[in-house]
């Protein structure tokens, strides 16, 4: 099952390439709902009970290195699986409706894109996460380099430099896990069950725990090493965007819960405060800077940083609470984002600009654009009712307990976001007319693919426990390496 | 006095002696008819295709040959099968090469591919040898046809100070090398690989002469596989040469010649692999940064490969560095996987210089991805994989790399070859999206007509800049803008671009192919 659902988009993709060029968008939109449709099917399937895998499939690969091809499933990365693949479903369905120059190349990367993110949710080999993990930004290279708007080309390389950087890195750092541990048990494996049960020598975990961390930090990305971001949002074509911040970002985040705690639990632990302060500081930077910027774009991308950092926060309180708010706001984040883009695609169009200084009335004479704007802008700023209020809930939760400062400070990231996506909203929605512009009401097309998105918005507001109750059992086993380890060392600072 | 002939194995000589014979036969063959370059391509493939089917059928053994003086293993195999692939990949990209259609008298195309076979004999030798004298012989059996390759353009002024710079550095090197020879005979008293490494014993840190000997050898070889800081040659030569003689020396000199240093560092040198190892990885660093980084401002894509493949260079020799078994496997998958990259670029700027007055430039690709999808493919998945990106085989080689590396205790040297990598991104993706994303360059000077440009005028040096279009000289009238005129050529691109995807996603065949090179040093060392 896991098969189908990884390989299909691919198997589209190649078709779509092949295929005329007028059946290009018909028949990706159809494969992204098929994969849709088997990630839903993967959901009805799931056994919340159990903490481990599910679906395992696990076939040799390249022996001679250890690698295997390994793919799993379980609470983390279920809702992960299904919002990519609907987010993909709904970048496909909008660029079908606005068909780029191009389309058969444009299709093909976005279909080798969907590939790769699910592979890196569905790996279970180390090798094979770092593997998609490089795979995925390749077909974002071409859709911003050739699909994008102004500096696309120099955005896209610097895009590109910037997080294989850190993930270049990653991969000899995995490389040293394996090998460091089959000097242990002396067979080579990058399973990343077998990586758990061999604790590596604190030393050897912290360099390697660096490592991995630069590739997640820049990837999400964190404060200081977000200097790709503000490039390749202005370049990058919208519906493409959306999933550049919606769910490449959360692979990251996810990376840090599947490996990085689990595999180094001595080095997480030595690393935490480091962090936690990175990501508060992303959560203050990533407001303020969204509160003054005039692009709209640009906006959504801070408040994505700032988001991002609340996510880190929740994952790196190495508390269940924590970890568990930090996957609920990880869908949440992306189901919100995604909708937020393809809105800004609308108000450019209203107002010739993506200039938030330039807007203003477009709620006027379209309600239904204005409610859709407005449930997304509630979720963002994490109004109470809604999911990511009950994620940021968790992870204050989370971090309360033992890391009181750091939860004080991010709780003032929560005002200030409720100050940027409100400006946002009112500045964009209400105000006068300006002179030239006109309020529409939204596209039937458009409309097609933001209503459901918004739906889904709604009906998770409404239900967040589906997410909360699968991810429990696994979240505990995450968190409880780190947990075992802490308590060890403990003993070692009493004992002596 | 009694004199007892060697006893020769011929089942084992035979991919040289089929070699040899083709090469007089081909450089015979270029001498009669008129329809010469039919007659003499197809014996070449002829003698190609017997070599490499002796050298398959011989896959598999291990043993000496000539009194010690040759081995046949997976080692000199894997290194002679790549270099007669790459020879075959290259004569057809030097069919309608003025090298070969130009030169004066009615041979060109016979002492081309004679010249070509000539050198992958060299390489077949150099890559089996065990011995000084056959090291010695082999490796000038190789250089001494590329010189005049590279100078086979003979109305080029490129092309002959390319030769010409070869010759002397090249030159230089072998007499380094030579040099370094004499020394390791001194000290040891020895010329045979396993006698060397009786004679040396243990430490070497108060044997001067034995060291001094290593310097001197492995400096040699530096200049051969062009590493930093010995590799300021390569841009030069490989821009100036004919293209398809670039391909060709960039991939298959590289392989007969790692080939004999892995078996002459890893056996001969063996015992004192802690001499050699912390200097051998310092040359692998200096190389891949240096190879980098220089390569980042180039724009003629000739120089930017040889940029690059000083960066290749220094990477494979983290495989010799890890000095394990691994090491070797991941040195000839690189090797391998190297080669399939590299003459699909190659064969895509071949093509280009034909189609453009820009010659080599970076230009001439520009816009390929709009007009010429069958070409923009092969040279975007080779540039992919050259960046060691994930789905080609480039990837592969880094990791199987890496995990030697790391595993041979040079952690430091696997986060280089991470380094320069990132590196390297920037400029080969400048020439994706150089493909991609930007317009066809239209501003040819002589754009409509299809006057054919000279090659290396394009880029001249990079000092020079890219005035010289002006002085663009007509070589031949026919327009050869548009359409494919090339589809043999065309054929081989995108063959070598699938099998960079194939094995990057189906990696084995390929790693049980370079597993015996890696067993043979064990068996050697034994």
């Amino acid at each position: 099952m896991l098969n189908a659902l990884l390989w299909l988009p691919l198997a589209v993709a190649v078709l779509v390439a092949l295929a005329p060029r007028r059946f290009a968008g018909p028949l990706s939109v159809m494969g992204s709902l098929g994969t849709l449709a088997l990630a839903l099917a993967l959901v009805l399937d799931f056994d919340s009970g159990l903490p481990g895998l599910q679906h395992v499939v696990d076939e040799s690969w390249i022996p001679e290195l250890g690698v295997r091809y390994q793919l799993g499933v379980d609470g983390i990365s279920l809702f992960l699986v299904v919002m990519t693949a609907l987010l993909w479903a709904a970048s496909f369905t909008w660029s079908a409706f606005r068909m780029p120059d191009r389309p058969k190349n444009y299709f093909l990367m976005l279909g080798v894109g969907e590939f790769a993110t699910l592979g890196a949710f569905l790996a279970q080999d180390l090798l094979l996460f770092v593997l998609f993990f490089d795979l995925m930004l390749v077909p974002f290279f071409f859709l911003i380099g050739s699909y994008g708007t102004g500096e696309r080309v120099r955005a896209t390389i610097k895009m590109m430099v910037y997080t294989l950087v850190g993930s270049l890195l990653m991969l000899v750092g995995a490389i040293a896990t394996a090998i460091l541990a089959a000097n242990e048990t002396g067979e080579l494996s990058f399973a990343m069950a077998d990586l758990r049960a061999t604790v590596l020598p604190e030393g050897s975990q912290d360099w390697i725990f660096c490592f991995f961390a630069a590739a997640f930090l820049v990837k999400m990305p964190a404060f200081p090493l977000h200097g790709w971001m503000p490039d390749a949002y202005l370049a990058a074509p919208p519906p493409v965007l959306g999933l550049l911040s919606g769910v490449l970002s959360k692979v990251a985040a996810y990376g840090f819960l599947r490996i990085v705690l689990p595999i180094f639990p001595d080095a997480t632990l030595q690393f935490q405060e480091l962090i936690l302060v990175i990501a508060v500081l992303s959560v203050l930077y990533g407001s303020v800077m969204a509160f003054t910027q005039t692009n709209v774009r640009l906006i959504a991308g801070y408040s994505s940083i700032a988001q991002l950092g609340f996510i880190t926060l929740g994952v790196f309180s190495l508390t269940a609470d924590g970890a568990n708010g930090a996957i609920l706001q990880m869908v949440n984040h992306a189901l919100v984002v995604v909708p937020l883009f393809l809105i800004i695609v609308l108000l450019a169009e209203r107002f010739g600009g993506e200039d938030l200084r330039q807007m203003g009335g477009a709620a006027l004479r379209a309600p239904l654009l204005a409610a859709l704007f407005l449930i997304v802008t509630l979720a963002t700023l994490a109004m109470p009712g809604s999911a990511n209020f009950i994620g940021e809930f968790y992870i204050l939760n989370g971090l309360f307990d033992d890391k009181t400062a750091f939860a004080v400070v991010a709780a003032a990231g929560i005002a200030m976001a409720a100050f940027y996506a409100l400006r946002l909203y009112q500045r964009a929605m209400h105000n006068p007319l300006p002179s030239g512009a006109s309020s529409r009401e939204i596209g039937l097309t458009d409309a097609l693919v933001l209503v459901p998105l918004v739906g889904v918005i709604l009906i998770l507001a409404l239900t967040p426990g589906t997410i909360l109750k699968r991810g429990e059992t696994s979240v505990q086993d995450k968190v409880g390496a780190v947990a075992a380890a802490g308590d060890e060392r403990l003993e070692a600072s009493v004992a002596p | 006095m009694t004199f007892t002939a060697p006893d020769i194995d011929y089942a084992g000589l035979s991919p040289i002696i089929a070699l040899t014979t083709g090469l007089v036969v081909v450089l015979l063959a270029g001498l009669v008819g008129r329809a010469q370059r039919r007659l003499v391509s197809l014996l070449s493939f002829i003698t190609l295709g017997a070599a490499a089917g002796l050298a398959i059928w011989q896959f598999g053994e291990s043993k000496d040959l000539v009194a010690g003086a040759l081995r046949v293993d997976d080692l000199g195999l894997v290194a002679t099968l790549i270099a007669i692939a790459s020879a075959a990949f290259v004569i057809p990209l030097s069919w309608r090469e003025e090298a070969a259609d130009d030169a004066p008298g009615p041979a060109g195309h016979g002492e081309f591919q004679a010249l070509l076979i000539a050198s992958v004999l060299g390489m077949a030798m150099l890559a089996m040898s065990q011995n000084l004298i056959t090291f010695f012989v082999g490796l000038e059996l190789l250089s001494i046809p590329l010189y005049v390759l590279c100078g086979s353009a003979l109305r080029r002024r490129q092309s002959l100070e390319s030769g010409l710079k070869y010759l002397i550095i090249g030159s230089l090197g072998s007499a380094t090398l030579l040099y370094g020879m004499a020394f390791i005979y001194g000290g040891s008293g020895s010329t045979d690989f396993a006698g060397i490494r009786d004679g040396i014993g243990g430490s070497l840190a108060e044997d001067p002469l034995i060291l001094i000997g290593i310097a001197l050898m492995a400096t040699g070889l530096a200049f051969k596989i062009s590493i930093a800081p010995f590799h300021q040659w390569t841009p030069d030569v490989y821009q100036g040469a004919p293209t398809p003689v670039t391909a060709f020396m960039a991939v298959a000199t590289k392989a007969a010649a790692f080939a004999v240093f892995a078996r002459f560092f890893e056996i001969a040198l063996g015992p004192a692999v802690g001499d050699w190892q912390p200097a051998l990885a310092a040359l692998a660093a200096v190389s891949i940064i240096v190879g980098n980084v220089g390569a980042l401002t180039q724009s003629s894509l000739k120089r930017l490969l040889g940029y690059s493949s000083v960066a290749q260079a220094g990477y494979m020799l983290v495989g010799i560095v890890a000095a394990n078994a691994a090491g070797v496997q991941a040195l000839f998958f690189y090797l391998t996987a190297y080669a399939f990259m590299n003459l699909a670029s190659f064969a895509v700027i071949t093509i280009r210089e034909r189609e453009t007055g820009f010659g080599d430039d970076i230009r001439s690709v520009q816009g390929l991805g709009r007009e010429r999808p069958e070409l923009a493919w092969p040279l975007t998945i080779a540039m992919l994989g050259l960046a060691g990106l994930p789905g080609t085989a480039g990837f592969i080689g880094k990791l199987y790399l890496i995990e030697a590396a790391v595993e041979g205790d040079y952690t430091w040297l696997a986060v280089m070859i991470a380094v320069g990598t990132m590196i390297s991104l920037a400029y080969y993706l400048r020439v994706i999206a150089a493909v991609w994303m930007r317009p066809a360059y239209h501003a040819d000077p002589t754009p409509e007509t299809g006057h054919r440009a000279l090659p290396a005028m394009a880029g001249g040096s990079p000092e020079a800049g890219t005035d010289d279009f002006a002085g663009t000289q007509v070589v031949r009238g026919e327009s050869r803008i548009g359409g494919i005129r090339c589809p043999v050529i065309i054929g081989l691109t995108i063959l070598a671009a699938a099998a960079t995807v194939f094995f990057g996603i189906i990696p084995s065949p390929l790693v049980d192919f370079v597993s015996g090179a890696g067993d043979s040093i064990v068996a050697g060392l034994e």
